[in-house]
């Protein structure tokens, strides 16, 4: 049985396994898509891109609808810790039609401060509520990084006024998966960049078990939904990269799938920001783009709907789905040149030297010749 | 016998916020306190690094208003260097902002205040068809609220409630009496709730289509804007000026319709009537419409005297932290401000939920400060806003705010209040919505002589710079205050619109905006505080924005006095 044929079939079983539990709807899905105007067809095609979304063969599109059709069975604890709340909002912006009524509708959303009806004491019950009456079932998103400094007392939530720190190690207890959206959760993000006055940690430095990371400050709605989508329709944690991320969502790096990147193969880059070659699309690597040390699929999905990513909007890439990316890759609009970041990538090394003039070792042969090439028609 | 009610999380907001109120026999609150419960440390982190980053990081604050951080930090260092941006850029920025503003009050008045007022168990027994002739009262052409929608959304909801499972809607004070609306006007609102998901969407996108991205744009730099291609795109023009009528159209459809509705049926209700109890409001000049020419002017009322309004002056601007977890030698200007914490922690005592941890309001009590204009404290926000550029005789806010009144039958009073300070925020969506077509179309017309977006910055190692930039934020007048020396941050300072509202009491005893709305509240049911929820989500509450560090001497770990779970 190859690869995929053992996915699909571990995908069915975990269907199965979702059927088991209590329904939390009475009525069908397709009743409650054609009442909210989406047909059968349009649901079909959401499914597809969500299956080519998770780089998965399209047969699997059926198993992502029977996912999305049987969410509602899981329960959803969404905590926010030392953050700003970005992640949130970028989850409210998904943005395939109607998708954010789906997960309304089809992931049980037991708490969620910001968009939760419940406040204070009653608040603090949901969230007793659902540790205890899910245990083990439960997906955990957390949202923020974990202050540890004295205790963890740099935050504290609810009446009772247990730390954040206390709170997160005690969900994670009983959670079936727990996913950090964002790189506050997941690297401890901008809090824990130098000197880290509140001792911020990601999430898998203070628990026990497994954690999925999901940089980007904030990671696109994309990711975020498609990680979700992943856990449901097979029960396990997709496949990680080095760093805990998902390998469908941050399997490349920014450089190999840029919009700009044949101007970097050219050797056309901008020069200052709104010169003729910023106007032109040109290469952003010489005001700071980070694309060459960064993974995510920034260039192919976008944010917003397909509206944009920071490239296209003439700034360089950040950087901000990576660790420490805040120490690491400032200043943000200067060439990281030779640095060399997690050992990862030498080449990037090599490819900052030759744009820096140094040498003209590491990179592929056309782009050198048209390097060569410009500066002979200057 | 008074009693204690502790509000913590206070939900539908940005951040960490504790609120807790006294009551007395007849549940009338006599005391209150506002405690942020969360310190991040940004403007440490700043230290140290170049001026060139600190917009990107400095927008980290919130993700929220997500784009004014970013704008009023990288402004604040063009300041410093005295770097004159092109006009192009300007409009650009102030694109970005109205798109901002659409979208944080959309998201506010229906996802985090709309609960306040609306009962989601009661729209369930409406009668749909009815609701439908309902909406019509409000406006001539109603939005998603069609017999067929309702009915719709309706069932829909029902397939919730009859599990028992409400989700995101479990648990709530449905069913308090303060609610006003009829089973109708909760379906109608309902509806919105539900159709402003897919409206918020389409404004954020507004806000990519220039930034790059929604929430944590990154298109603008100190000397200007990189998104130089999109502005010479007339598709990408279009594109936004298309996004910009669908989602104004929900804000004079159904934003401004569902606030005049709120106005009539809570009108007589005691718990929205009260609310202004800090007279003193204070803005800045922000949204540019042409070259010189603002949207919003710039002023300061005291007492309520709108006949008396008079310049902003920054340097009557000063932080106390007599009951923040800071220590300092008195109320400091923010150029020189330190910030050396002092956390404290909690008292246990007797609540009405049974004995709890709670704040000692004799001593330090949150993370926020109390900022002080010329030592009163002050309220910001759209109320105050639109309440000076009223008094400065704004024809556009003057027309807005008298029409409003006028379809309302409701006195000027009436905006010193919870309903004043909610319809406020609508009317300033409508007429950044309306008004920003003028910013547009500026950048047209200039873009036919000028194509130019940005300006190089000098910055030279030997001196010393210092500087500020003040914007109206969603939440208010926001101003970062930077000093750079070495070529790097010396020391950075954000008061911010929700530290003005939310701090503490001062040195002098006076209350913020937050604490002295709630006085004289009567409560319901103090085990269930919706009143107290309903006023200080009127405020639009973003904690992570309000707490900001600055002095690197400030990390001392060593002082903190009493864990909270260690009783």
């Amino acid at each position: 049985m190859d690869t995929h044929e053992a996915l699909y079939q571990q995908g069915v079983a975990r269907m199965e396994q979702l059927r088991q539990l209590q329904p939390r709807h009475s009525e069908s899905l397709k009743d409650k898509m054609l009442q909210n105007g989406i047909s059968r067809r349009d649901f079909m095609k959401w499914s597809a891109s969500v299956t080519a979304m998770l780089a998965l063969p399209l047969p699997f599109s059926t198993l992502v609808a029977e996912a999305a059709e049987l969410a509602n069975r899981v329960p959803l604890i969404w905590l926010h810790m030392a953050e700003c709340t970005g992640c949130s909002e970028s989850l409210i912006r998904t943005d395939t039609p109607n998708l954010d009524s789906l997960i309304f509708d089809h992931v049980s959303l037991e708490y969620h401060e910001t968009l939760m009806a419940a406040a204070g004491w009653q608040a603090e019950e949901n969230l007793e509520h659902a540790l205890e009456a899910y245990k083990g079932n439960y997906l955990l998103a957390v949202e923020g990084a974990v202050p540890t400094a004295n205790n963890g007392a740099y935050l504290t939530v609810g009446c009772k006024g247990h730390t954040g720190l206390h709170i997160v190690k005690e969900a994670a207890e009983g959670a079936a998966a727990i996913i950090s959206v964002g790189t506050c959760a997941a690297f401890g993000g901008v809090q824990a960049a130098a000197p880290n006055p509140t001792g911020a940690k990601g999430v898998y430095e203070v628990v026990n078990k497994p954690v999925i990371n999901l940089g980007g400050c904030p990671p696109s709605e994309k990711n975020i939904v498609g990680t979700l989508m992943y856990f449901i329709m097979f029960g396990k944690l997709p496949a990680l990269d080095m760093f805990n991320r998902p390998k469908w969502a941050y399997g490349a790096r920014v450089h190999d799938n840029c919009e700009r990147r044949g101007r970097f193969d050219a050797g056309e880059f901008v020069e200052e920001f709104g010169d003729q070659g910023a106007k032109d699309g040109y290469c952003l690597y010489k005001v700071g783009c980070k694309g060459p040390y960064t993974y995510n699929n920034c260039p192919t999905e976008r944010f917003n709907h397909h509206t944009s990513w920071p490239v296209l909007a003439g700034h360089g890439c950040m950087g901000c789905s990576e660790p420490n990316f805040w120490d690491d890759m400032a200043d943000f609009e200067k060439p990281l040149g030779r640095q060399l970041l997690h050992g990862l990538d030498a080449t990037t090394d090599t490819i900052g030297a030759v744009i820096l003039g140094a040498t003209a070792v590491g990179i592929g042969a056309h782009a050198v010749a048209s390097v060569f090439a410009k500066s002979e028609e200057e | 016998m008074s009693k204690r009610v502790v509000i913590d999380p206070i939900t539908r907001i940005e951040g960490h916020l504790r609120v807790e109120v006294e009551v007395d026999e007849n549940n009338v609150i006599q005391k209150a306190w506002s405690s942020s419960t969360l310190w991040r440390g940004i403007e440490v982190i700043l230290k140290g690094r170049t001026p060139m980053d600190v917009g990107l990081i400095v927008q980290r604050i919130c993700g929220v208003c997500t784009y004014s951080h970013y704008r009023c930090g990288t402004e604040a260092v063009e300041n410093a260097l005295g770097v004159k941006i092109p006009l192009n850029a300007k409009y650009l920025r102030s694109l970005m902002q109205t798109s901002l503003n659409m979208h944080d009050h959309i998201v506010h008045f229906y996802h985090l205040h709309g609960l306040d007022w609306v009962d989601v168990v009661s729209a369930l027994s409406a009668d749909p068809a009815l609701a439908a002739q309902v909406a019509l009262k409000y406006t001539d052409n109603p939005i998603s609220a069609g017999e067929g929608d309702l009915r719709a959304v309706q069932e829909r909801v029902k397939g919730l409630v009859e599990t028992g499972k409400l989700g995101p809607f479990a648990n709530a004070y449905w069913g308090n009496s303060t609610y006003r609306f009829t089973p109708e006007q909760n379906l109608i609102a309902l509806s919105h709730y539900l159709k402003a998901l897919e409206v918020q969407r389409i404004a954020a996108e507004m806000l990519a289509i220039f930034g790059g991205k929604s929430p944590h744009p990154q298109s603008i730099v100190v000397g200007g804007v990189t998104s130089v291609r999109d502005m010479l795109s007339p598709a990408r023009l279009q594109e936004w000026k298309q996004k910009h009528a669908i989602v104004n159209d929900f804000i004079i459809r159904a934003y401004k319709a569902d606030v005049v509705m709120a106005a009539e049926a809570f009108g007589s209700e005691p718990s929205v009537l009260g609310g202004v109890n800090v007279k003193n409001f204070l803005a800045t000049d922000d949204f540019i419409l042409g070259d010189g020419q603002f949207m919003f002017n710039q002023g300061v009322i005291m007492n309520g005297d709108l006949a008396g309004v008079s310049d902003l002056n920054p340097e009557l601007i000063k932080e106390d932290v007599t009951h923040a977890w800071y220590k300092a030698d008195g109320a400091q200007h923010p150029y020189d401000g330190t910030t050396v914490p002092d956390y404290t922690g909690f008292v246990e005592r007797d609540t009405v939920y049974g004995k709890l941890p709670t704040v000692d309001g004799d001593g330090k009590y949150s993370w926020v400060k109390s900022p002080r204009y010329q030592g009163e404290p002050v309220e910001v926000g759209p109320l105050a806003c639109l309440l000076v550029s009223y008094a400065r005789g704004n024809q556009v806010v003057v027309d807005a705010v008298n029409g409003l009144l006028a379809a309302t039958g409701l006195p000027i009073e009436a905006l010193f209040t919870t309903l004043g300070r909610t319809a406020a925020r609508m009317l300033q969506t409508v007429i950044v919505a309306e008004e920003g077509l003028k910013t547009f179309d500026a950048l047209l017309t200039n873009l036919q002589s000028d194509e130019s977006t940005y300006t190089k910055p000098e910055i030279d190692s030997n001196k010393e710079y210092v500087g500020h930039a003040m914007i109206e934020a969603p939440r208010g007048m926001l101003s970062h205050w930077i000093r750079i020396k070495g070529g790097k941050v010396e020391n950075y300072q954000a008061v911010v619109p929700t530290t003005w509202n939310a701090g503490p009491v001062d040195g002098q005893g006076n209350m913020g905006p937050y604490e002295a709305s709630l006085i004289g509240l009567k409560l319901e049911d103090p085990t269930k505080p919706l009143e107290v929820i309903r006023i200080i989500h009127s405020f639009d509450p973003c904690m992570a924005c309000a707490v900001h560090v600055m002095d690197y001497k400030g990390t001392n770990l060593g002082e903190f006095k009493i864990d909270p779970n260690g009783f």
